[in-house]
């Protein structure tokens, strides 16, 4: 591991970080257009979470240290798998520290922490919060964990790197077992991002929230990390189904952090085209009561597993 | 130097029958009994933990001691295999005697020497069981094993609901017994030689070498709460001390994955493709069958003892995914499979003896072990709570803890099963993966339910005020094992390492170089394929949650202000309100409801008095158990019609055999 490539490596992180919330605005105001609203800036988020961090916290009188220390272990998360996603390049160095399987344990990290630290306060919304939450990422996280297994039985390997070379150099042609995996990461990467139709990011509408219940004893500092934490999930999960589903223009073979440079305009592309297309499924979708969630869930888990078969059938 | 291990190891039992003979000498003296033999006992463990660490990289030694039957005196075998589960038995051991120095307290129940003595015997019984060469010896370790745990079970015998449940873990234990036995007399094909090694020379024919792995399968099984003989663990485990429900499920549960590993690997010169494909549909259906129940759970070690169910799935899927590479030659395949099986074993042994512990104390705490009645106990038990998340995260398969690690394993062994030539256990395989994933995230959920409600939020009853955190010997105790859940999670190559010759040992190979490559940088096959290295991504955690904390403080230092919680406008927000354990399982239960028997009762719309309840049963006990009661009941009926209780009908019953007999003989 030489310097340049940790250097690579930081900048990957980086930019992660700096693009995630111009993310979350990007598809803010694509949904605002497409509903016929006027849109909020674009840099909205930015301005969130400097004013959060400007403001005094004010934490319930009967949390516990986990409360506090969840948000910064959940950002920490997110930050470790920014740092593995293999957004801009293929070779970095901490990418072998965690594969696909890995990845998803360090989501199911974050999931835990923060649904334990909703249970911390003690009232009824923080614990129905944290329920659901559960609720979803037990169905969720086999669903996605079957989509990186079928992407990895078609490259051998588990390791992100790896799958994503093997996968952009195949002839451009509809695989079918990879187009039944992209249609259920879809739907998981909805569930996972707290997006309709299995929550409503900007509603505080009581009976339908789920990551916002969790949230709702957060403020200032804690609620800013937390919120950026969402956002760099979010890029993650985009990441994640750009360097699957649509491999190219990623730097593939270099660590040298002017190829990770020339790899950005390629990732800001395919990701205003993936903002506007999940604007896209928001606004023409309704949200699911609670209990229909499985079912949806459960159609993803089924395509995937389906997915899997049609690779191991078909061979392609 | 080849140093006599073998003999060391007798040592070490001898020296726990002697710590529990001396508690009988003294049986009503508590503080001796707890203050010096429960540490001394302690100490053994610890010491056999090192003898078995040198042993498993050594070649086997053997012994015979004058004990047992005139012809078949005992003989004992200390090899890898044997000295990997010991270890594992040491290691729990060390830290469960620890935390039982401060645990047990006099009571109307068992006087605390007999404790000591039941204890320290059920220690020796199980280290028997490993090392033991020959059937009869093993099935002398086993049965005392069985007993003894019976009544450390029962050891608040004077409760009727604990009576029967030491009654049912009895029954189950026999039952599996007579299995263990069967097998035994398959093993041995005729030539009545009972020794282990006279069993590896033989080579069944036929459809032996299948009724063998079967009745083990089965005897094992019940022992090690396979599905559907599971019905003791949740009866029994509640029943139970804790640091006894901590030595059953964390240790006593693996001498029978031993057991399965010895017989279908050691003994058996054969594995077939369709046990594989069994073990592994039953380990899958169980591990989702105990996490299911773990879920719907409103008492904290009834949740914990399906757990255990559900862990021993995954262990029972493993070896069945063991023998199907085995079969087909895959050997680095199941070397993989089968270290995954082994390190998740370890890992169960310490996280789940944790929580187990960690149970205990909050029971001593507030004499409560309902979900429903417990909750903010972090404020109170600060030790216990932090030193149980550990547990709880790493039960849950968390990175960088020891659980991800095994599962983590296991689940690359089932990537590589579209290697197999056989086309139909290739579409086995996804269903299986994703049985297995579910089971996992469930796991999780359960998790954070067993931790939220015990732990966090605010006490659900005021007496919890009261509670205290464990005492020096019980931190002592849960702070060994926790360090073990870390160390293991973190160092998964120097863990694998201790693996390996007992893959070379059962698979004839190890898992190749590629482990030893580099110390951080787990990568079975080669680091292209896979690899996983828990100390980055825990350096990569901590250091950005340490430099986020340097920044937040450095240029926003706002305030904290501590405020009620925000009460959505109603005022009158008390901790009932919190959501119960009920309320965390019924989305479970909603999803799942055919594995339950449920039955509510719902109050009518015009009750002054309306109660709601619901009750999830095992449907197990309705298929199978009940019906064989019934039965039983019946035939005991039918044969009692004979017994006429006058001394002239049975006069006359031997007077009909004797005729009978003698137009027979003639």
């Amino acid at each position: 591991m030489t310097v340049s490539a940790l250097l690579s490596q930081l900048l990957q992180v980086a930019i992660a970080l700096a693009l995630a919330p111009l993310l979350v605005g990007w598809v803010n105001q694509c949904r605002a257009w497409l509903q016929n609203k006027s849109a909020p800036s674009l840099f909205l988020p930015y301005r969130m979470i400097r004013k959060l961090f400007m403001k005094d916290a004010v934490v319930a009188a009967s949390a516990s240290p986990i409360f506090r220390i969840t948000p910064y272990i959940v950002f920490g998360a997110m930050c470790c798998a920014a740092a593995i996603v293999p957004s801009l390049a293929t070779d970095l160095p901490f990418a072998r520290a965690a594969d696909a399987i890995a990845l998803v344990g360090l989501f199911a990290l974050a999931r835990v922490f923060i649904a334990l630290a909703a249970m911390d306060i003690g009232t009824s919304f923080g614990s129905l919060g944290a329920r659901r939450e559960m609720f979803i990422g037990f169905l969720a996280e086999p669903a996605l964990l079957m989509v990186l297994f079928t992407a990895s039985l078609i490259s051998g390997s588990t390791s992100l790197p790896e799958i994503v070379d093997t996968l952009a150099h195949r002839e451009l042609a509809i695989y079918p077992s990879l187009a039944l995996a992209g249609v259920a990461f879809t739907m998981v990467s909805l569930a996972e991002n707290a997006r309709i139709p299995i929550d409503n990011p900007a509603t505080h509408l009581e009976l339908t929230m789920i990551h916002e219940a969790m949230i709702l004893e957060y403020s200032a500092r804690h609620l800013a990390l937390i919120e950026w934490a969402s956002a760099l999930k979010l890029f993650n999960y985009s990441c994640i189904g750009l360097a699957i589903f649509f491999p190219f223009g990623i730097a593939a073979g270099s660590d040298s952090w002017l190829a990770i440079l020339g790899a950005l305009p390629a990732l800001v592309a395919k990701l205003l085209a993936g903002g506007f297309a999940l604007a896209l499924i928001e606004t023409l979708s309704a949200k699911l009561r609670i209990f229909r969630a499985p079912e949806f869930l459960g159609t993803a888990f089924l395509l995937a597993v389906l997915a899997m078969l049609v690779n191991l059938l078909l061979g392609s | 130097m080849p140093t006599d291990l073998v003999t060391l190891t007798i040592v070490a039992v001898v020296a726990w029958l002697g710590i529990g003979a001396i508690g009988l000498a003294r049986p009503r003296s508590l503080p001796f009994v707890s203050r010096v033999l429960f540490p001394a006992g302690a100490g053994v463990g610890l010491a056999l933990a090192i003898v078995a660490f040198i042993a498993i990289g050594q070649p086997p030694q053997t012994l015979v001691l004058p004990l047992g039957l005139p012809d078949l005196p005992f003989h004992l075998r200390l090899d890898s295999l044997s000295a990997f589960f010991l270890l594992l038995l040491g290691a729990a051991a060390a830290a469960i005697s620890f935390f039982s120095a401060g645990y047990f307290r006099s009571s109307e129940g068992t006087p605390p020497g007999l404790i000591c003595f039941q204890y320290h015997a059920f220690l020796a019984s199980m280290v028997m069981v490993l090392v033991a060469d020959d059937a009869y010896a093993f099935m002398v370790a086993w049965e005392s094993m069985a007993l003894s745990s019976f009544f450390l079970v029962t050891t608040e015998h004077r409760i009727a609901a604990i009576q029967r449940a030491g009654f049912l873990y009895l029954l189950i234990a026999h039952v599996g017994a007579i299995g263990i036995l069967l097998c035994f007399g398959v093993l041995q094909g005729g030539s009545g030689d009972y020794t282990f090694a006279g069993m590896r020379a033989m080579e069944l024919k036929g459809a032996w070498p299948s009724i063998a792995f079967f009745l083990a399968l089965f005897g094992f099984g019940a022992k090690a709460g396979l599905l559907p003989l599971h019905v003791w663990l949740p009866e029994a485990h509640p029943a139970a001390p804790s640091p006894v429900s901590a030595l059953m499920s964390g240790v006593m549960l693996k001498t029978a994955i031993y057991g399965l590993l010895r017989v279908s690997f050691d003994l058996l010169h054969v594995q077939l493709w369709w046990w594989g494909v069994i073990a592994l549909t039953l380990g899958l259906v169980t591990a989702l069958f105990g996490v299911i129940f773990a879920a719907a759970q409103t008492d904290m070690k009834r949740l914990l003892a399906y757990s255990s169910i559900e862990n021993i799935g995954i262990i029972v899927a493993g070896i069945g995914l063991t023998i199907l590479f085995k079969a087909y030659g895959k050997i680095p395949f199941a070397a993989i499979a089968l270290t995954a099986v082994l390190y998740h074993a370890l890992n169960h042994a310490f996280f789940k003896s944790l929580l187990f512990l960690a149970t205990g104390s909050v029971l001593h705490a507030t004499k409560e072990r309902s979900l429903g009645k417990l909750g903010g106990l972090i404020h109170r038990m600060p030790w216990v709570a932090w030193l149980a998340l550990v547990g709880t995260l790493a039960i849950a398969g968390l990175p960088p803890l020891n659980g991800f690690v095994s599962e983590w394993l296991l689940l690359q062994a089932f990537l590589f099963t579209p290697s197999l030539p056989q086309s139909f256990v290739n579409m086995l395989v996804p269903v299986a993966a994703a049985a297995l994933v579910l089971a996992a995230a469930l796991a999780a959920y359960v998790m954070v339910k067993f931790y939220g409600v015990i732990f966090l939020g605010q006490p659900r009853e005021a007496n919890l005020a009261y509670a205290h955190d464990a005492g020096r010997f019980e931190k002592a105790g849960l702070v060994w094992l926790a360090a073990g859940c870390i160390v293991l999670g973190l160092f998964p190559v120097h863990v694998i390492a201790l693996i390996e010759p007992v893959n070379a040992m059962l698979i004839g190979s190890t898992t190749g170089g590629a482990f030893s490559g580099n110390w951080l940088l787990l990568a079975p096959v080669s680091a292209d394929r896979s690899s996983y290295s828990p100390v980055i991504v825990l350096v990569v955690i901590a250091v950005v949650v340490l430099l986020t904390i340097q920044v937040v403080h450095r240029f926003y230092h706002g305030r904290v202000r501590p405020a009620p919680p925000w009460d959505c406008g109603f005022p009158l927000q008390t901790p009932r309100m919190q959501d119960t354990a009920e309320g965390f399982g019924q989305p479970i239960r909603q999803v799942f409801e055919p594995f339950f028997r449920m039955e509510r009762h719902l109050p009518s719309p015009f009750d002054a008095e309306p109660r709601y309840s619901v009750k999830a049963d095992d449907h197990f006990w309705h298929w199978l158990y009940l019906p064989i009661v019934t039965a039983a009941d019946f035939v005991g009926r039918l044969v009692g019609r004979i017994q006429q209780g006058r001394i002239s009908v049975y006069l006359m019953y031997s007077f009909f055999t004797l005729l009978a007999l003698l137009f027979f003989v003639r």
